[in-house]
């Protein structure tokens, strides 16, 4: 065995060492997630929502009463640890007046009004889904994920994973500066 | 104050392993005797601590602290116990503390039965150890502490994922983690070996023993996996290639090609370098899987919580150890020469063409788990690489595998001739042919090539490993042969039974999907397939349906199968299916969705011949590493050297 080709195995682990560092790079920058699947919905009218409300009884929440606004779609539920961590943050996007609408999803409903008792409510209402119905319409498959709906009814941006203020800056702030509430 | 006391014992093991790592490597090198001397009782000591912390957690589980983070996010109250202490390992912290545990079991097991290793091989072998001991302590204390409080502490827990509340998946992730951690004790001795600049036939024997308990532990790990898979995940199959059922299985390629070049080093000193780069490679790969499944960045149905800059130390983790080990090989290992001769056709040759397919499987899963994170993070679009890949390329790959394997038992160390090894093979291949032939026609009574030629190989196996276990007992009986000889034995015929299981299992399996209603019934593989209703089910956890299915032949009632679709209060849909298990086949319900309210429902059926075959080869794999592993020549070796040790000690 001549010397340099004992260099083989180190040049290549070398090599894929710099692509997993690019990788994780990208991922930090939040350029990249392997979670992110395109959704289809991004630029077209959003999938109606009709749910029973889960904090009112014999009441629906319905998506059609935010035509108009520009509001937040957050999907989560109690058995979603990353939706613990974005709890505090949605908290706060509440009080600057960011209209969020809550899609309960698959969760127990006692566990839900639990939660929201215990930690505060951050949404303007919250729909009650433990069946997917509307999650399926959604494209939904993991939680927490959050859409972004303009005023005429379009779906402009969707996140995967918890929401932070990166992410926010990034991708959603925008679509609030033109009516921005008081800061 | 139990966590507390937890969070305490890992960083005093921490300091113990700084200790450990540093003093015997630098007392190794100086010839500083006392250095070198407290090896031995500092990793026992730091076993002590690491036990220490894993009581502390599995305490808290068990008491349903839920002050503490890890424990309110993986365990409730109304869990069973059995899925408490499962639930210490069952996330990612946990898992990481069941990793540095393993990881001082194995070390101290090294210092309690290496008694004849010499002090400053064992002082090198044991400060590596502890090198990989100070990697993950620190990673569980600077990024995933398992004892970090919750304030104010939650009434109740979460869940535990339902998928992992299944006794056969309480006991895989141990069994996975013991064959990673396992393979860190050959690689320790390769790296000590390349350190003292001893590369011989010596490391490779000490080596051995450790490198088979990790295999077993292995191939154990992977075979109840799957088999969990086949009958929680309700979708019939065994395998999917998945990334994270991919990083299992490339340690085991290479552990696989490990054990057997190891047997050339010890027994004829070739292969010398590239032993210690199989060594390098299975561990290094057991921690490539590790980064791949935690770092987040490849996808999988194993979910991980992940996080980037977890990922980012395990990377440079991973750098320091893979690119650390390599590098010195470079250096070291390029000046090895094995100035030991063999023939183009001996037993050397057949086992390095085995090792080097091996290699070339192992590469090619790689790849396949690699090239869509490669096309994706160069933003070159979407793709997955799925079982079609790894089939079309890893079964050609393995065919001649299996074909060399019955070659390789039969030919002799140093030189052979193909004049001398066709006699031996001529009756083994004719009986394989006619039998592999004849088996889907007159058995499963529909001739099928590829099934042809899959029971043509695991014949082939199965006679050519009883041809040389006849030839080797002739004159002493079989209870004449070593252990290692039944080891190699029982791991081939294993693994004949196992491909027996997957050719049939893949080529004749029916599966239906298809609405029944309540009293319809359906025909297939001649079974009847009668739906009886589902009725409600409350389980501790979960709430659900459980369907009753009756299955008839020929009018005489085989089995009651109990199909369950189960709803855990995480708000997880579980599907928990009925299977009627046999030698030659399994029959399997799985409910699907209710479908109107007359109490139809949409029903999956398969049936599945000879699935079974797949997991009992894997265990008569296992117990053949397990047999080989207790050959007398590791023990006695090492008794004869205490009793030295002892006479010189009397002399002195």
């Amino acid at each position: 065995m001549s010397n340099s080709r004992a260099f083989i195995p180190l040049i290549a682990f070398l090599v894929l060492a710099g692509l997993f560092y690019f990788v994780l790079m990208k991922m930090n920058k939040g350029e990249y997630n392997p979670r992110d699947i395109p959704t289809e919905f991004i630029g077209r009218p959003a999938p109606s929502i009709d749910l029973p409300n889960l904090l009112v009884e014999n009441d629906r929440v319905k998506s059609s009463d935010y035509a108009g606004k520009v509001w937040l779609l957050n999907v989560w539920g109690t058995w979603c640890p990353e939706c613990w961590k974005e709890h505090e943050y949605l908290m706060y996007l509440s009080r600057q007046g960011v209209p969020i609408l809550g899609m309960d999803w698959r969760d127990d409903k006692d566990d839900a009004i639990d939660f929201l008792k215990q930690k505060g409510n951050p949404f303007v209402e919250v729909g009650f889904d433990p069946n997917s119905d509307a999650a399926i319409d959604w494209g939904v498959y993991g939680a927490p994920e959050t859409f972004l709906i303009d005023a005429q009814g379009i779906v402009r941006e969707k996140h995967a994973g918890a929401l932070h203020p990166q992410v926010w800056q990034e991708k959603f702030a925008k679509y609030f500066q033109a009516q921005k509430p008081t800061e | 104050m139990i966590p507390e006391i937890g969070h305490f014992a890992l960083v005093l093991a921490l300091v113990l392993v700084l200790i450990q790592s540093f003093f015997p490597l630098v007392g190794a090198q100086k010839g500083i005797a006392s250095w070198v001397a407290i090896a031995k009782p500092v990793a026992r000591l730091q076993l002590l601590f690491t036990a220490i912390a894993f009581a502390c957690l599995t305490w808290s589980f068990l008491e349903s602290d839920f002050s503490v983070l890890y424990v309110a996010s993986n365990s409730n109250t109304s869990l069973p116990i059995l899925y408490k202490v499962s639930g210490v390992w069952g996330a990612h912290e946990g898992s990481l503390l069941f990793w540095a545990l393993t990881l001082s079991v194995w070390t101290t097991a090294v210092t309690l039965f290496g008694r004849s290793i010499p002090p400053v091989m064992m002082a090198r072998v044991l400060s590596i150890l502890g090198l990989l001991s100070v990697g993950f302590l620190m990673f569980m204390l600077f990024t995933s502490n398992p004892f970090e409080r919750l304030v104010p502490p939650p009434l109740e827990g979460k869940d535990l994922n339902p998928l992992l509340q299944d006794p056969g998946l309480a006991l895989h992730p141990p069994l996975l983690y013991m064959g990673y951690v396992g393979f860190a004790v050959p690689f320790a001795f390769a790296i000590a070996a390349m350190l003292g600049g001893r590369l011989d036939a010596a490391w490779a024997r000490w080596s051995r023993p450790w490198t088979q308990v990790a295999w077993v532990s292995l191939t154990l790990g992977i075979a109840l996996g799957s088999w969990w898979a086949y009958y929680e995940l309700g979708w019939g199959g065994w395998w999917f290639w998945d990334p994270v059922e991919n990083a299992s299985f490339m340690p085991w390629l290479a552990g696989t090609a490990l054990m057997h070049s190891l047997a050339v080093t010890e027994k004829r000193g070739a292969f010398k370098a590239w032993t210690v780069l199989l060594a390098i490679f299975a561990f290094s790969l057991s921690l490539l899987g590790m980064f791949l499944v935690r770092s987040g960045v490849l996808t999988s149905v194993h979910a991980f919580a992940s996080d980037p800059a977890r990922g980012m130390f395990i990377l440079v983790f991973l750098v320091a150890v893979v690119g650390g080990s390599l590098a010195l090989y470079a250096v070291r290992a390029s000046k090895v020469r094995s100035y030991v001769r063999f023939d183009l056709v001996s037993k050397e040759s057949a086992l390095l063409l085995n090792n080097v397919i091996l290699v070339v499987a192992c590469a090619a899963v790689l790849l396949g788990t690699l090239y869509p994170l490669l096309l994706d993070a160069l933003d070159m679009g979407k793709i997955s690489v799925g079982p079609p890949y790894f089939n079309a390329v890893f079964i050609p790959l393995t065919a001649p595998l299996v074909v060399l394997m019955g070659i390789g038992a039969m030919a002799r160390w140093k030189r052979d001739s193909l004049k001398n090894l066709w006699p031996k093979v001529r009756v083994s291949l004719v009986a394989s042919v006619v039998f592999g032939v004849l088996y889907p026609v007159v058995v499963m009574q529909k001739f099928d090539w590829l099934a042809a030629i899959g029971m043509v190989l695991a014949f082939w196996v199965f006679f050519t490993t009883l041809k040389v276990t006849r030839d080797q007992a002739r004159g002493r009986g079989l209870g004449g042969l070593s252990l290692s000889h039944w080891g190699m034995a029982f791991g081939h015929i294993g693994l004949a039974v196992f491909i027996v299981g997957i050719t049939l299992t893949s080529v004749y399996s029916t599966e239906k999907d298809l609405r029944l209603d309540v009293g319809q019934s359906h025909e297939m593989g001649g079974y009847q397939f009668l739906f009886k209703g589902a009725t409600h089910l409350q389980g501790p956890n979960y709430s659900g349906d459980r369907g009753e299915v009756v299955i008839t032949r020929e009018g005489e009632q085989i089995a009651v199968l109990h199909p369950e679709k189960r709803n855990y209060r995480s708000g997880m849909p579980m599907t928990e299916a009925g299977i009627d298990a046999g030698l030659t086949r399994d029959l399997f319900v799985a409910l699907g969705e209710p479908l109107g309210s007359e109490g139809a429902w949409s029903v999956r059926l398969y049936h599945k011949p000879y699935v079974r075959w797949i997991w009992l080869g894997s265990l008569i794999m296992s117990l053949g590493g397990l047999l080989s592993m207790a050959d007398k020549r590791y023990r006695v070796r090492a008794r004869r050297t205490a009793m030295d040790k002892a006479a010189v000690g009397a002399t002195v």
